[in-house]
Formats: C-alpha cells, structure tokens, sequence
C-alpha cells in the first residue's frame, strides 16, 4: 500500500510550513490585539514566546540529547530570581553581593539576561555533573530532586521573599527602548525566542548536535567513534539550562514577580507537556506546545473554574493517541531527527 | 536539648519514615515489576485520606473512614490501571511522565469538584487520643505511636508477603523476566493490576492515617510523593529492603535536621541567623543526603531485588 507511507519530502515540507504559519500567526496574533487595544492578549503572546523559550531549551537537552530533565523549573526561577533581586537590590541602591568583591546591581535588562544566563548555566552544570552519572528513571527523579532542593532553600530566605516571593516594582530597562510597553515588551520576548530556536536548530545540524543525537540513541556507538558521552551530554545540559534560565528573567520581568512557584516541580512538568504536547526533539515542538497549553488554559478556564480537570484529559489523549505531538499529527511523523 | 525531647523527634521521625514506606513501597514494587514512573501515587495517597475524612465525617467511626478510604484508593488504582497505565508499560518514561502528570491534574481538580475547595478535617480516634508514658519518663501521642505500629506490621507483612507467597514469588519473578514469566503461564495483566492495587491501597492507607495529623487537602500527596521518589533513589528502584532503610533514613533526617541543625547553629551565630541558616540547610538536607549517597552509589544502596 504505497500511499499510506508518507513520502519524506513531502513530510519534511508540511512539517517546514506548519513552522511558517506558526511564526506568521505568534506575529501577527498580538499585533492585530495591539491595534484593536487588547493589551491582555499581548502579554499572553509574551507569556506563550517566553515559555515557549523555556521549552525550546528542555528541547536541547530533552529532544536531542534524551536527557528527561524533571527539574528544569530549576532554571526558569534562578533566571526569574536574577530578575527580581537585581531590580529589588538596584532600587534599594544596594550591592547584590558585598563580599568577597562587590557585585552591583542593575536594572538594565541585558545584564540581567546575561546573570540569569550565567547563574542557571552554573548550577545547571553542577546538578548534570551530579546527575549524569546515573540514566533512565533515576535521572528524572534526581533532576527532580535538585530542583526541590532549590525551591526549599528560596522559600527559606526571607530576605528575597520566602514563600511570598519578590516583586518587581519597576520593570527592568533597556536605554533608548520602552520596555514598560505590552507590545515593544512582546518583541523583546519573540526576539529571544528567536534566538533560542535559531541555538536549537544550529545545534541540530552541527557535529556536535550529530554526537549528541547518537549519544540518546546509542551511548556505546558514539564512545566506540571515539567520542567521550559526558561533556557532550554535560554541554548540551547545560546550554539547555541556560535558555530557560533567560526565559525565566523575562517572565518575571513580564508579571513583575518572581516567587517559588517558578521553582514548584508542576512548573518543571508544564515546561516538558510544552515540549511534549508540540512534539519532541521538533524545532517548533515547544512553540506549538506553550501555544496550545495557554490557550487551552485561557479559553478552558473562561469557560468553567474545572479547567485543569479537562487539560489533564486533552493532555492524557495526546500522550495515548498521539505519541508524536502536534506537529508530529499534522506532519505525519512520529518522531522528527 | 533533653534527652526526651530528642527521642520523641526520633520517634516521630520513625513515624513518618514508616508512612513513606507505605508509599515508596508500592511506587518501587510498579517501578520494579512494570518498569513504570507513576506520578500520579501521590494522588492514590489523597484519595484515601480524602474519601476516608468524608466517611468518618458522614459515619462518625474513622475505623469505617479508614477502610473504605484504602478501598477506595485500590479500587481507583485498578481503574486507572485498566483504562490508563495498561497502555504505557511499553512507552518510554518520558510519554510515563506525561500521562501522570495529566492523571494528577484530573485528580486534584476532580476532588476539589467532588468535596470543594475547603480541606476537609479528620479527626484522630477517641480510642487513640492521649498521651502515652513511655520508659524514661518521656510522653508521646499514642496515635503516632499507633502509626508506628502499623507502618511496622504493613512492612512486616509485605515483606513475608513477598518473599514466602506464591503472589510474592511471582512478583519477584517479574522483576527478574517479566517475559519469562508471561512465557511459564503467569497471568501477566493480573499480576500487573494486581501490584498496582496493593501499591494504591498501601498509599491509600498512609493517607488516611496522616490526614487524623494534618488537614485533608488537595496536593497533600506531592511533597510525599517527591520525598517517596528520593527514597526509592536512595535505597535502589525495584528494592522493598531498600525502600524501608532509605524510608526510615529519609523520615529521621528530615525531622531531626528541623529540629536540631537551628538549634546547632545557634551555638555559631546569633539565634535570629541561625534560625534562618539552620531552616533552609534542614530543607535541603535530605537532597544532600541523597545526592551523597548516588555519587558513592549511582544505583542506590540495594541494587538486589526484593
């Protein structure tokens, strides 16, 4: 039966104009609210792109690598906690950290991107160390476990909130740009967005993404091409904690807060339905993802208060019936490589 | 710190290391035999306190509350096992995760619907109200006392279930093969739902029984959840020996880190310091403790089944 096998090329177009329509409607979606003044479907385009983003980084670890991180809420709330503390100390007109050197602080987004950056890179690299020398279930359980011990240890320093977290008066700024604007916010969003998808899809066609792939589906084969499994895993781990830390400064940037629920392991299961839901190891898996998670959260919940009850439904009858995601259904592959 | 005061937090960590036993055991037993990551454990624990608090409430016997509650757990385990779990033992973890994620969002949202947002009360057993005198004059609550005994008789009794019943010699012969086994005659789909209804019922009880101790809400069983998936790290996935130690292991650590390591830092720092310092080094201490021991061991502290 020749015509119930999809012919690749064919796959591989539909799935490339799926991202174009993708890209086409997150851009034009809250420029068209924007014009009609409906701000609160702008800052929903921010908070799809921003998680979005923070898929787009599980996506390195988890799609290309097989790495199933249940602890990437560690990331997004350090990125979110950057955020916050460096606004809290820079309108208190106090230093971050006063010993053994000092570290000032900053309201200059960039900076703050490149903190949030730096810092989940760094633990992102200590819990992978840690981690990567055990695989399968008692990776999930233990990228699981780090991330508690985070969420634990920011609920009990009271300077930074505790369990009320940390507001953001002010939201932080870029000289020359107005980033308190919903709609110039929004960009700011898809440009890193962009940033993130462009890493991701770099990493997929280069060497290093080749070694990577082999080493999710044959450790033994990749160590056998004389290329060592760990700092291959390790980098890719710690890139992907790295983009989600970013995403994590801008949300907190866009709600003004960033407290432990960022941290709460139900954020860490949300960032990987996104990457799921879309389609894993997919370059748009965790666009389409974050898109349909929020709006089936916002329209659901306009409709009835019970709204996790169905998204738990919807999502069980994807994970069931539709293994290779959104873009899996709509390109007719199970699995994107 | 008295002698007293240090046993009695001895004994209640004891006590609440035996109730993520009755959790560990059965995610460790689906883990082991069905090679299956099953968040959705944590919501089987809600249930029986839930459904246990409601009976208790309507009937005024909690004896009745804690029945009805486990059944309820194990009769909810096999449904989902049946409609749900059946169709991911040969999916990879990652479709596992996801599909248990989804079941604890139908669950919690599903309970708030059923008994409303407000946590239901539970109260302890006239029977087991009081204090107890315990040798070298310390007091303790007899209905922790109580816990403890029945967290002791349940691992007992798993234990002897699995190494000496013809159930028990089956279920260690899955984690061994489960094909093999399948290939001998064994009903493997029975013996599946079957583990899973014993995990159900074991989280089931401990809920019913720590709901008397705190309240009844929803998402009162993710933090045992997440604490039974570091014991069942910590002592070996598949391994119900390695369970109980990391359990007991696990339930001590953290009770004694709250109590002593504030207590500890205030001879260093001043009191107000040390009481922050001492708080957040206790929350994460059992990571620590755990972190430890996989550096050292990366497969947990019983790799042995059973």
């Amino acid at each position: 039966m020749p015509d119930t096998i999809p012919h690749p090329i064919q796959t591989i177009a539909s799935e490339t104009w799926l991202n174009i329509a993708l890209t086409a409607i997150l851009i034009t979606a809250p420029l068209l609210a924007w014009t009609l003044g409906e701000v609160y479907y702008v800052n929903l385009g921010s908070r799809i792109a921003i998680l979005a983003l923070a898929g787009t980084g599980l996506n390195i670890a988890l799609g290309q690598g097989g790495l199933i991180s249940f602890g990437h809420a560690a990331f997004f709330g350090l990125g979110g906690y950057t955020a916050a503390i460096a606004a809290h100390h820079a309108l208190e007109g106090s230093a971050i950290v006063s010993w053994p050197f000092e570290i000032g602080a900053t309201d200059l987004m960039p900076l703050i991107w490149c903190a949030a950056i730096l810092v989940s890179a760094a633990v992102g690299a200590i819990i992978a160390a840690l981690s990567l020398k055990t695989a399968g279930a008692y990776f999930i359980m233990i990228t699981l476990a780090f991330a508690q011990m985070i969420y634990y240890l920011a609920v009990s320093i009271p300077t930074y909130g505790g369990e009320d977290g940390l507001p953001i008066t002010l939201r932080n700024r870029i000289p020359g740009i107005e980033t308190t604007k919903p709609l110039t916010f929004f960009f700011l969003c898809l440009a890193c967005l962009g940033l993130g998808l462009w890493i991701f899809h770099t990493i997929q066609q280069s060497r290093f993404g080749a070694a990577l792939a082999t080493a999710r589906m044959n450790e033994t084969r990749l160590a056998t091409a004389g290329i060592e499994p760990f700092p291959i895993k390790l980098s890719a781990f710690v890139i992907s904690a790295a983009l989600t830390g970013l995403a994590g400064a801008l949300y907190a940037d866009l709600n003004g807060f960033a407290g432990p629920s960022m941290l709460n392991w139900h954020t860490s299961g949300e960032i990987m339905v996104f990457v799921i839901l879309g389609g894993v190891g997919r370059l748009y898996g965790p666009v389409a993802g974050a898109a349909l998670f929020i709006l089936l959260e916002t329209f659901i919940g306009g409709m009835t208060d019970r709204w996790a009850f169905f998204l738990g439904l919807i999502l069980l009858s994807v994970v069931l019936f539709a293994p290779g995601g959104l873009i899996g259904l709509f390109s007719g592959k199970s699995r994107a490589n | 710190m008295t002698l007293a005061l240090f046993v009695e937090q001895l004994l209640n960590g004891v006590q609440f290391g035996l109730m993520l036993f009755l959790m560990a055991s059965g995610l460790t037993l689906i883990f082991g035999v069905m090679g299956l990551i099953n968040l959705a454990h944590g919501s089987l624990y809600m249930v029986g306190a839930f459904v246990c608090a409601f009976v208790s409430a309507a009937t005024g016997s909690f004896w009745l509350g804690l029945l009805t509650g486990t059944l309820a757990a194990a009769i909810m385990g096999v449904l989902v096992e049946v409609l749900v779990i059946r169709r991911l033992y040969n999916r990879n973890h990652l479709d596992q995760v996801l599909a248990t994620f989804a079941l604890i969002l139908i669950f919690s949202e599903g309970t708030r619907w059923l008994f409303g947002d407000r946590p239901l009360w539970l109260d302890i057993p006239p029977a087991l109200k009081g204090s107890v005198q315990l040798p070298g004059g310390i007091t303790y609550p007899l209905y922790r006392l109580a816990i403890i005994g029945v967290g002791l008789a349940l691992a007992a009794s798993l234990y002897a279930m699995i190494s000496k019943s013809r159930i028990g010699m089956q279920i260690r012969a899955g984690e061994a093969d489960r094909e093999m086994i399948g290939a001998l005659g064994v009903d493997i789909a029975r013996l599946y739902t079957l583990i899973f209804a014993l995990g159900a019922a074991l989280a089931g009880i401990a809920g019913a029984l720590i709901g008397a101790l705190q309240s009844v809400q929803v998402g009162m069983g993710e933090p045992v959840l997440i604490l039974a998936f570091v014991v069942i790290v910590i002592g070996g996935i598949g391994s119900i020996k390695g369970a109980l130690v990391g359990s007991i292991l696990v339930g001590v650590v953290d009770t004694m880190g709250r109590v002593l390591l504030p207590q500890l830092f205030g001879i260093l720092m001043p009191p107000s310091t040390a009481a922050t310092v001492g708080a957040s080094l206790a929350s994460v201490a059992i990571y620590l403790l755990m972190a430890l021991i996989l550096i050292v061991k990366p497969k947990g502290l019983f790799t042995d089944h059973a």
